[in-house]
């Protein structure tokens, strides 16, 4: 479906489409109800009123500022949509519905809006999950970086037991969803500003049916985490800080694509702290590491699922053991990975 | 390139642990001059396989730490300015000056870019007349080649928005600095590979006769470090100090050539402030006559000011090889990666950052 | 200091100072000065720095050390 705003109208973002006024009316309706509306939105109320049984209800927040907004695997739109559902999927929720408010910068091209939002709404589909509500705001040219998006996602918790760090017992272990490290690797690659080119294509995906899966297949998993900025390494950190537990990772069981290895090393950058944005990390007891591990390898976003370590005693430290059976610590990042040439 | 696995191969680095446990009878310090090699150094946990009594020390092998505060301080104020951007490369933006680092200028306004190439800047400045390209040029003898090409690429070009702050390093007055150091210890060093791939090993033989050390140019593969100390031990073992090669397939006794002569065209050694060590005689880099037209220092009038370091920083005894980090009482209390006191707790090559972030962890 | 990696020339154009080429990194590629390796030529390694080559990898150097890391592997099993 092509853009159905006329172009000629307004190939790009004026500061009148944040107005309030009819322009900003035939935005929403023709660019964001148009792709995204699915029952709620068309209604066009202040607020969405959702029915909703018993059970607990998980609420997350999130926002996105990525840049390249287009890179291979993925763009803001879709990313929106996956960060936010599998936020949700971490603490055993299955997604019920997302809020996306949206800052534009005055002169975003609209024919670039609607390839957001269309891939939104694809993104959104197919997690099952459907946009309720939705805000739009225009800033003047220079003080956006071409269009945020700040999400919020409702889920409800469909694991029996809780799905928190603090459950996690020394000797537990430590699974993780796929390869590791892709999708910072790639986005550093399509940003351009470092001449690297590769045909590395993020891992931009919902995971959500993955933790269901172990959910529904009775594997009791203690804790998830999506190794989301900081990638693995901070994962497992943040993990070990909460659940006041350690862990001990073998390097050679962390499943790394070629490609990914081969920017990092280029760049002098490490994939354990790379960003993943379709990976996730589960905790569970060392007897169902093998039902999980069938289970995982059965959904196709976790097709490539391994253990890679445990649970230790030794309480915030995150420690890696090396081909060569040497030991090092994997401490968090202090800010973020930079390009190095020494 | 697979070659690399099979210099990472566990079975290869065992039997060279192994052979350099036969080898060594006595207890003995090396001491590596190369952050890159501090780095794989601590990534692999190799110094987990030597025997104990082999020492081995970290140098002031990271150009990014022994860079003086004074010049961290310098770039700053060279970004702040109108028209100019500095382009850096990433390893230098949080080294600390006396404000702050490089980070902290950006998001006070000043232009700081990140780039991987010196030629990067280069062409920022052709592609842009309206501001001012202001390199950052830190870097041992491995980079001096890229940042000689730049100006003279520079120069051909005809730019006048492009100038370089010059804060290039060389490492064989640190190896007499440290031989010559009150309680050295060192008795024998790993030359850093790839500054011996530009430079050559002929820089090194006056250095290994005067002081009685071997000095083995040494790769960055694990099985290349652990070849580099076998051999190292293996000379000190028999009395001998030569300079020896072992990181064949990429250093000649030569070095390259065309590197080297372009090096030796644009730049000329001077005197340069290290970093926690002092004023070492001719210990860089600046440009020669005809191309200090590109100098930032001469090009920008800039205030000299007294730059403030931490007191209780022991920086310049952790990069001389005479403390450990962790014997530092800041260590990891008061110097964190979060907020360094000093350079080494910065930069991944730094001494302190690898024992922080790479500590070994008690077997 | 001194993050060099080697890669593969994919192919290569220019003389003197501007002397560049393609160079494949295991699979991630990068546009290099190719000034001070004059005699590498397509398919040759090169150990690149800083977006500069500084070395041509001597092929036969390296399966010297290989083969010399080889003998030594299996003289140190041979005698435990």
């Amino acid at each position: 479906m092509t853009c159905p705003l006329p172009l000629d109208e307004y190939p790009r973002v004026v500061m009148a489409h944040g107005g309030g006024g009819t322009v900003m009316r035939r935005l929403i309706e023709r660019m964001f109800f148009a792709a995204l509306d699915r029952g709620e939105l068309g209604a066009a109320a202040d607020a969405a009123v959702l029915a909703l049984t018993g059970g607990e209800l998980a609420l997350t927040t999130d926002s996105f500022v990525v840049r390249p907004r287009f890179f291979p695997g993925g763009d803001i739109g879709s990313l929106s949509v996956h960060g936010t559902v599998n936020d949700l999927a971490m603490v055993g929720a299955e997604p019920i519905a997302l809020t996306a408010a949206f800052v534009l910068e005055e002169g975003l091209s609209t024919e670039e809006l609607w390839a957001i939002v269309s891939s939104m709404a694809a993104a959104a589909d197919d997690a099952g999950v459907r946009v309720v509500a939705g805000d739009t705001k225009v800033v003047e040219r220079g003080h956006g970086d071409g269009v945020f998006i700040a999400t919020t996602g409702l889920g409800r918790v469909v694991a029996p037991w809780p799905v928190r760090a603090d459950r996690i017992r020394p000797g537990d272990a430590v699974l993780v969803s796929g390869d590791v490290g892709r999708h910072g690797m790639a986005v550093m690659v399509a940003r351009g500003d470092l001449a690297v080119e590769s045909d590395l294509a993020s891992d931009c995906a919902c995971v959500h049916r993955a933790p269901l899966a172990l959910i529904e297949g009775g594997v009791e998993v203690r804790a998830m985490r999506d190794p989301t900025r900081g990638g693995l390494a901070s994962a497992l950190n943040e993990l070990a800080s909460s659940g006041g537990v350690g862990f001990e990772v073998r390097e050679t069981e962390v499943p790394l694509d070629p490609r990914t290895v081969a920017v990092a090393e280029l760049l002098g950058l490490d994939p354990l702290y790379s960003a993943c944005e379709g990976r996730f990390v589960a905790v569970v007891s060392p007897e169902q590491v093998d039902r999980a591990l069938e289970i995982l390898r059965s959904v196709p976003v976790s097709a490539g699922a391994a253990a890679i370590g445990e649970a230790t005693d030794d309480s915030g430290r995150v420690v890696v053991r090396s081909a060569f059976g040497t030991r090092r610590m994997l401490p968090m990042l202090s800010g973020e990975q930079l390009p190095r040439i020494c | 390139m697979n070659r690399l696995a099979a210099l990472r191969d566990p079975a290869l680095v065992s039997a060279l642990a192994e052979e350099i446990r036969r080898t060594a009878t006595r207890p003995w310090t090396i001491m590596e001059v190369c952050g890159g090699q501090t780095h794989a150094i601590a990534r692999y946990g190799l110094e987990e396989l030597l025997p104990d009594g082999l020492e081995l020390v970290h140098g002031p092998g990271c150009p990014v730490c022994v860079t003086s505060a004074a010049t961290v301080d310098r770039a700053a104020r060279l970004a702040a300015l109108p028209g100019v951007v500095l382009a850096t490369f990433g390893d230098m933006v949080r080294v600390p000056g006396s404000e702050g680092d490089l980070f902290l200028a950006r998001a006070r306004g000043a232009a700081v870019r990140v780039v991987a190439s010196s030629l990067d800047a280069v062409r920022m400045a052709a592609e842009d007349p309206s501001q001012t390209v202001v390199f950052f040029g830190v870097g041992f003898e491995t980079t001096a080649p890229a940042v000689a090409l730049a100006v003279r690429q520079a120069a051909e070009l005809g730019l006048s928005n492009f100038a370089v702050l010059v804060a290039l390093v060389r490492v064989p007055p640190a190896l007499e600095a440290i031989l010559s150091g009150p309680g050295n210890r060192v008795r024998a060093f790993l030359a850093a590979g790839h500054v011996c791939t530009v430079m050559g090993l002929e820089e090194y033989e006056p250095i290994a006769a005067r002081h009685g050390v071997p000095i083995v140019a040494t790769g960055f593969e694990p099985a290349d470090i652990l070849a580099g100390v076998l051999a190292a031990v293996r000379q000190l073992e028999a009395g001998e100090a030569r300079v020896e090669n072992a990181y064949a397939r990429a250093v000649g006794q030569r070095g390259n050539a065309a590197a080297r002569s372009l090096v030796l065209e644009v730049f000329e050694p001077c005197d340069r402030d290290w970093r926690g060590i002092g004023l070492l005689r001719g210990g860089g880099f600046r440009l020669r006559g005809p191309y200090r037209a590109f100098d930032a220092e001469e090009r920008f009038d800039l205030p000299a000011e007294a730059p403030r370091e931490s007191g209780e920083c022991i920086a310049g005894l952790v990069l001389q090889g005479i403390k450990k980090p962790h014997e530092c009482p800041a260590f990891g209390v008061r110097c964190t990666p979060d907020r360094p006191l000093g350079a080494p707790m910065v930069s991944t090559e730094g001494a302190c950052s690898a024992y922080y972030r790479y500590r070994r962890v008690g077997a | 200091m001194c993050l060099a990696v080697p890669g593969r020339i994919r192919c290569l154009s220019g003389e003197g100072l501007t002397r560049t080429g393609e160079v494949d990194f295991a699979g991630a590629v990068q546009t290099v000065n190719l000034s001070f390796v004059p005699e590498a030529a397509e398919g040759d390694y090169v150990l690149v720095h800083a977006g500069v080559a500084i070395a041509r990898l001597d092929e036969e150097e390296a399966l010297a050390t290989l083969e010399c890391f080889r003998q030594l592997e299996s003289a140190v099993r041979e005698d435990p």
